[in-house]
């Protein structure tokens, strides 16, 4: 992005005072419940709200917990298949999208894409839950997995289409004029310069189904519960810190996987700039 | 290029196929059998029976009394009305919170900013369950907003402050939940902002006030009902807000989709349910979709201009 702000002499037009201490105060509001959440996850006593003291008692419990072993491990595999199916149906589909020239039902396909952010998680599990129960599909972990790489293409589809339409297509007509067959130029030249949006869209969708709890509860039979169906679970049946330990857990995975995310794309912008 | 027009439609299909398909299958047909099962009768012992049925639809405003006649009964209408008030309320209040956030980044240097908007992008994709959940610890009875009353004894050993499982509990957790991505678009109609025009406004003697109003808020419009629509939605089909903070006494559509599927099984009238909460998506989006075609047929008339 080029500077599009005012040069330093119009600064303080448009500056109003207190900004700066309502931001402080919004990042607060952000982060004080997580880092409360954090820091009662280290209690050491059984009571959630009491705080008696310094210990990684519960961590050891939720570590030696089968119960959360078992969704931990569910939750790692469905993530894992549906980040891999997802990415690549939608690098299929970003590419028709802006490599396959104008055809009849482009914006209806782009819809039907990007259905799943729009429709309410909540309509689409009731949705989900109807169909497989109706159709007596029960593929255990399959259910919750066909559910998740649903969801996950758009999250897949957005940073691979943007990075497709920001590319620069000489290189691929370079290739092509060099009589490189279209397979070539695919794998030589567009894949390796389309590799860091691959990688983004996988990682979102990662995230996104590592995080995914309502659509995974209605359509999820027992034994496939994942992470944040268990961790609802043992909220609703009375709070223990052991709770804390595990959620705490779960938020550092997010925020390594977007730190990670962020940074790929951060270096991507600087080395397009 | 060498590809005839049959081979390129082949590849186009080949490609695209498996996108349409999945999301087709598992998603669009999914939410089609749901409007069908609307229409249904109920099975008592769950599921439906095929039978068609409006009852699932009367049943938002009558009930049945014991002589089968219908009579009028306000209170799904009233969670209607409750969801909608308390998503308008939580995309208000994301608004005014939100705004001045993303004008103060707006006005940081370069550097600065991306850690900011890194900073409000990280609890969006930490799971939203935790961080409900991180606000039963604050609001809850003992929790943290209390402990300070405790202590200071204005609060006895039984008595709580009584903030948890109320409206003011399930509009924190829902602005919570979703006000970076109101946050996230304003900022990015700030950015592309001429501050010349801003200082323009206040040299010809505009009040700070007057140029808020009348020259940033109208150029960062689009911003603000992007932003406004991407909370709206999500707030009025919330479950985990209302289930945990609101104690699941406080219903929303959401969690009322929810219960008639898990718990009342009443298959048809969760559907129903369902539909009206697409509905008002689906008006929402309409809505935006033709704000957004104005707002660009004035970008376009202002750059012919």
């Amino acid at each position: 992005m080029p500077e599009a702000r005012a040069p330093a002499q119009f600064r303080n037009a448009g500056e109003v005072p207190g900004l700066r201490p309502a931001a402080y105060g919004f990042m607060a509001f952000l982060y004080l419940p997580i880092a409360i959440l954090v820091l009662y996850s280290f209690n050491a006593g059984s009571l959630v709200m009491v705080w008696s003291g310094f210990s990684l008692d519960w961590y050891t419990k939720a570590f030696a917990n089968a119960d959360i072993q078992r969704a931990a491990l569910n939750s790692l595999v469905v993530a894992t298949v549906a980040t891999a199916l997802a990415t690549v149906i939608a690098t299929l589909a970003a590419l028709v999208m802006t490599r396959g020239g104008p055809f009849r039902g482009r914006g209806a396909s782009l819809v039907l894409i990007s259905l799943p952010l729009m429709v309410p998680e909540i309509v689409t599990a009731v949705a989900m839950l109807i169909v497989f129960a109706g159709t007596g599909l029960s593929l255990g972990l399959g259910n919750v997995i066909i559910a998740h790489v649903t969801f996950c293409i758009p999250f897949a589809f957005m940073p691979i289409r943007a990075r497709l339409e920001g590319m620069d297509t000489t290189l691929e007509q370079a290739s092509a004029d060099l009589y490189g067959t279209d397979w070539a130029t695919f794998r030589y030249v567009t894949l390796p310069i389309l590799m860091p949006g691959i990688v983004a869209g996988a990682m979102l969708s990662f995230v996104i189904s590592i995080d995914d709890f309502i659509i995974t509860m209605m359509v999820a039979g027992a034994g496939s519960t994942t992470l944040p169906v268990y961790i609802y679970s043992m909220i609703r049946q009375g709070v223990t810190p052991e709770v804390n330990a595990v959620s705490s857990l779960l938020l550092l995975a997010s925020v390594l996987l977007v730190t990670l995310y962020w940074l790929v794309t951060r270096r991507r912008e600087a080395a397009d700039n | 290029m060498t590809v005839t027009p049959t081979a390129a439609a082949l590849r186009r299909l080949i490609g695209l196929a498996p996108a349409l398909f999945v999301i087709g299958l598992f998603m669009l047909v999914p939410v089609a059998v749901m409007a069908l099962y609307s229409f249904l009768e109920s099975n008592p012992f769950g599921g439906v029976v095929w039978r068609f049925s409006p009852e699932a639809y009367l049943q938002f405003l009558f009930e049945r009394d014991l002589a089968d006649n219908l009579v009028f009964n306000p209170g799904y209408l009233i969670i209607i009305l409750r969801s909608l008030g308390l998503a308008i309320l939580a995309t208000i209040l994301c608004l005014i919170v939100g705004f001045p956030v993303a004008y103060f980044i707006v006005r940081q240097p370069a550097q600065h900013r991306s850690i900011w908007i890194y900073l409000i992008t990280i609890p969006f994709w930490t799971n939203q369950l935790v961080r409900t959940f991180a606000w039963i610890i604050v609001l809850g009875r003992n929790g943290t907003v209390e402990m300070p009353f405790r202590w200071l004894g204005l609060l006895g050993e039984d008595d709580t402050l009584g903030l948890m499982y109320t409206d003011f509990a399930i509009v924190i957790g829902l602005i919570y939940a979703f006000i970076p991505i109101m946050v996230l678009p304003i900022y990015a109609s700030l950015e592309k902002l001429d501050f010349r025009l801003v200082e323009a406004s206040s040299d010809l003697y505009s009040s700070t006030f007057e140029t808020f109003r009348r020259v940033i808020i109208p150029l960062a419009r689009p911003g603000i009902v992007a932003g406004s629509i991407l909370v709206f939605i999500p707030c009025l089909g919330a479950f985990i807000q209302p289930d945990l903070l609101g104690g699941g006494k406080k219903l929303m559509l959401g969690s009322l989709v929810q219960f008639q599927f898990a718990t009342a099984r009443n298959w048809p009238f969760g559907a129903a349910v369902a539909m009206i909460l697409l509905a008002f998506v689906i008006l929402c989006l309409l809505w935006y979709a033709q704000a957004a075609r104005r707002a660009g047929s004035h970008a376009g008339a202002l750059a012919h201009a």
